[in-house]
């Protein structure tokens, strides 16, 4: 049923202009790439400091307060423009092991700062100016950290086509995990 | 004339090593990402502070002191991803026009960051003042362009 949305949604027009442009599509991934200084630059900035590695005389409030709108703003970039180079190709992506790791680790990263901000940050006035923040608060930075590192890779990954559905035969696990729908003609 | 020297580059063990090999270029490129990652970060927390945005509380100073570590680290790691990376497709590169847009401006980004912008962000005063303000939109607009060229260069 996803399947039938996405390929439909794949066929529409826009979606195969935007495919096949000189242009836009390049400069649509080019600002996505480009765009990952501003978001995760400035996220592992704040990240550094959560964990108390650098910025140890910077209060943690200044960077949530003043750094993270910026931080907001280049996600609002990466998802605008991610939308797009998903919708450029939906079946693709949908079916590509790395974009599906890719949107877990995402979601985890997403769920690990909500969790930050709901917890340890309410209590930020009084351990705002400590050169190591609680244990909490370290292991969101450290959590945040590793699951954009991961985020970046698996993003670059994508390109390439090593465990696309249609270069079969896969290995079993791949075709699971990537949700190709072969028989056990297709598996290795 | 500086082609028999990109030819050479490219028939390097280093450069062919990568070049035969399915993983080392995307590892080596996800790595110069995330270098990109880390050069973002440290650019922009001083060249908004410059630009009397973002972290505007603290000393321009201390935001470059602080930074500088990672500033330099990520450098160095865009430098030791970037130089197999360039190694195992120099002809390419060689007739890319991004490729060169890139690695003129590379100097000039370097240059301006450690001989005019360390100089300006230790000199500043909290106030920004239009020599910050015009240090810190170049800072970014040179690194922008040597990021957007690069990145180009994949598309040429």
């Amino acid at each position: 049923m996803i399947e039938r949305f996405l390929g439909w949604l794949g066929e529409t027009s826009w979606s195969v202009a935007l495919l096949e442009s000189l242009y836009v599509w390049p400069l649509v991934e080019s600002t996505h790439v480009l765009t990952l200084g501003l978001f995760v630059g400035t996220t592992v900035m704040m990240d550094l400091r959560l964990t108390g590695i650098a910025f140890r005389r910077v209060p943690v409030t200044a960077f949530t307060g003043r750094l993270l709108p910026w931080t907001r703003f280049g996600f609002a970039i990466m998802t605008a423009t991610g939308l797009l180079l998903f919708y450029s190709q939906p079946l693709r992506y949908y079916h590509n092991i790395f974009f599906r790791a890719k949107v877990v680790v995402l979601i985890l990263a997403g769920a690990n700062a909500a969790i930050f901000h709901a917890g340890a940050h309410r209590s930020a006035g009084d351990w705002d100016e400590d050169a190591k923040p609680p244990r909490a608060a370290r292991i969101a930075g450290a959590v945040s950290l590793a699951a954009w590192a991961v985020v970046v890779i698996a993003g670059r990954l994508i390109a390439y086509n090593w465990f696309d559905c249609d270069l079969q035969p896969q290995p079993a696990w791949v075709n699971r995990l990537a949700g190709c729908g072969v028989g056990a003609a297709g598996a290795e | 004339m500086l082609e028999p020297f990109f030819r050479w580059c490219e028939s390097t063990a280093l450069g062919r090593a990568v070049a035969e090999s399915v993983w080392a270029f995307p590892i080596l490129e996800a790595v110069h990402l995330i270098g990109l990652c880390v050069l973002g970060g440290a650019l922009l927390v001083v060249d908004l502070r410059l630009l009397g945005l973002g972290l505007t509380s603290q000393p321009v100073a201390r935001l470059a002191r602080n930074a500088r570590p990672w500033l330099l680290g990520s450098l160095v790691l865009m430098a030791a991803t970037g130089v197999p990376l360039f190694l195992s497709e120099a002809i390419r590169a060689y007739y890319n026009t991004s490729f060169w847009v890139k690695m003129c401006t590379l100097p000039v980004a370097l240059t301006f960051t450690f001989l005019v912008r360390e100089r300006v962000a230790r000199r500043e005063a909290d106030a920004p003042g239009a020599t910050g303000r015009i240090v810190g939109a170049v800072s970014l607009a040179l690194w922008f362009t040597v990021a957007a060229a690069g990145r180009w260069i994949g598309f040429s």
